[in-house]
């Protein structure tokens, strides 16, 4: 049967990780580990050797936007030898977009962090190869940053439609 | 028609060069092989047995935009696949048509947002729109006759 690291397990792992972990949140069975950017490879690298969490299944962002600090870069890992998950999570600032890579302790997290580079622009330091993989190679911005407006067109009812007409680019022949 | 006479009855025809031309662009479309996304399978079962597309002279599906008359953008087009869609369009031979199958191809539909083009109409020209999400095989099928009926109708000039 599948289990998350449970209460029993869980204290040892955050012993040994010390103060590289500021809190831990349960949650319906799931851990979260929360870190710094400035500690976040000792931990990820922690809990690969020592704790056999051999895989990253995912490693994404959220976009917190009033909130300060803004960002939440989350990884979710899972050990195939144990049959346990763990979440670690960093929050970023939004006036220091950047966090270590984490390409070096699973090669898989290369191509996530460019997919959250391209929609969501954080920086990756000592990334090996940070270009956009989602957008086309000319787009301008990070299309899942909370600024951007949800719609790119307005929807056209009878009350509007001529404008909205109007303003449409039509293609040639 | 003043050669019947002339000639009795010999089965011989006389019509404009226009309209025997369109008669036969009207029965021998071959729509291009470009699926973009869900429509796509209402595109694939409108050819396969059940519905038979070939009734209509549309038997082919070519592969190759060089073979083809008739792009059905089946599906909504990513702004990253829209310059591939107008090269593929620039490559087809003249004379050429377009149906925007499905909400996604004519207006976007229900992807307002940013990695969609809002209607294919943006980057290429289209004859027909066909609605629905996604449009039933029959829906297909009339808006390909809508696009015939305009085929036959079609002045010879435009193709020049
Ligand atoms: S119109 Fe509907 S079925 Fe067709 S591509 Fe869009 S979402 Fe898919």
């Amino acid at each position: 049967m599948e289990q998350t690291v449970t209460t029993a397990n869980l204290d040892a792992t955050v012993a040994a990780l010390g103060d590289a972990v500021n809190d831990v949140r349960v949650f319906r069975d799931e851990v979260t580990l929360i870190t710094t950017k400035g500690r976040v490879v000792e931990v990820l690298t922690h809990l690969r050797d020592a704790q056999h969490f051999d895989m990253l299944t995912d490693e994404t962002c959220v976009d917190y936007l009033p909130k300060e600090p803004r960002f939440a870069i989350l990884y979710q890992l899972y050990s195939t030898s144990r049959n346990i998950r763990v979440r670690v999570k960093v929050m970023l600032s939004e006036y220091d977009r950047s966090i270590p890579t984490a390409a070096g302790v699973w090669i898989a997290a290369n191509w996530l962090e460019r997919e959250i580079y391209d929609l969501f622009g954080i920086n990756f330091e000592n990334h090996p190869d940070l270009r956009r993989i989602m957008m086309p190679p000319g787009w301008e911005g990070h299309p899942l940053l909370k600024e951007n407006p949800v719609k790119v067109e307005e929807v056209a009812f009878t009350f509007n439609r001529e404008r909205v007409e109007a303003d449409k680019p039509r293609a040639q022949e | 028609m003043g050669l019947e006479q002339k000639l009795g009855n010999m089965g011989v025809v006389t019509m404009s060069a226009e309209k025997a031309i369109n008669w036969a662009r009207t029965n021998a479309i071959w729509p291009m092989l470009f699926g973009l996304a869900c429509c796509a399978i209402e595109m694939m079962s409108t050819q396969a047995s059940n519905y038979d597309l070939s009734r209509f002279g549309m038997e082919l599906m070519r592969a190759s935009p060089r073979q083809s008359d008739l792009m059905i953008v089946a599906g909504r087009v990513s702004r990253k696949m829209a310059p591939v869609l107008r090269n593929l369009y620039d490559q087809m031979p003249e004379p050429k048509w377009v149906i925007a199958m499905g909400d996604c191809a004519s207006c976007g539909g229900v992807f307002n947002n940013y990695a969609v083009i809002q209607g294919v109409d943006e980057i290429v020209p289209v004859d027909v729109y066909v609605a629905g999400c996604p449009p039933r095989p029959e829906a297909l099928i009339d808006g390909i006759l809508k696009l015939q009926d305009k085929i036959k109708k079609e002045p010879l000039t435009k193709w020049q």
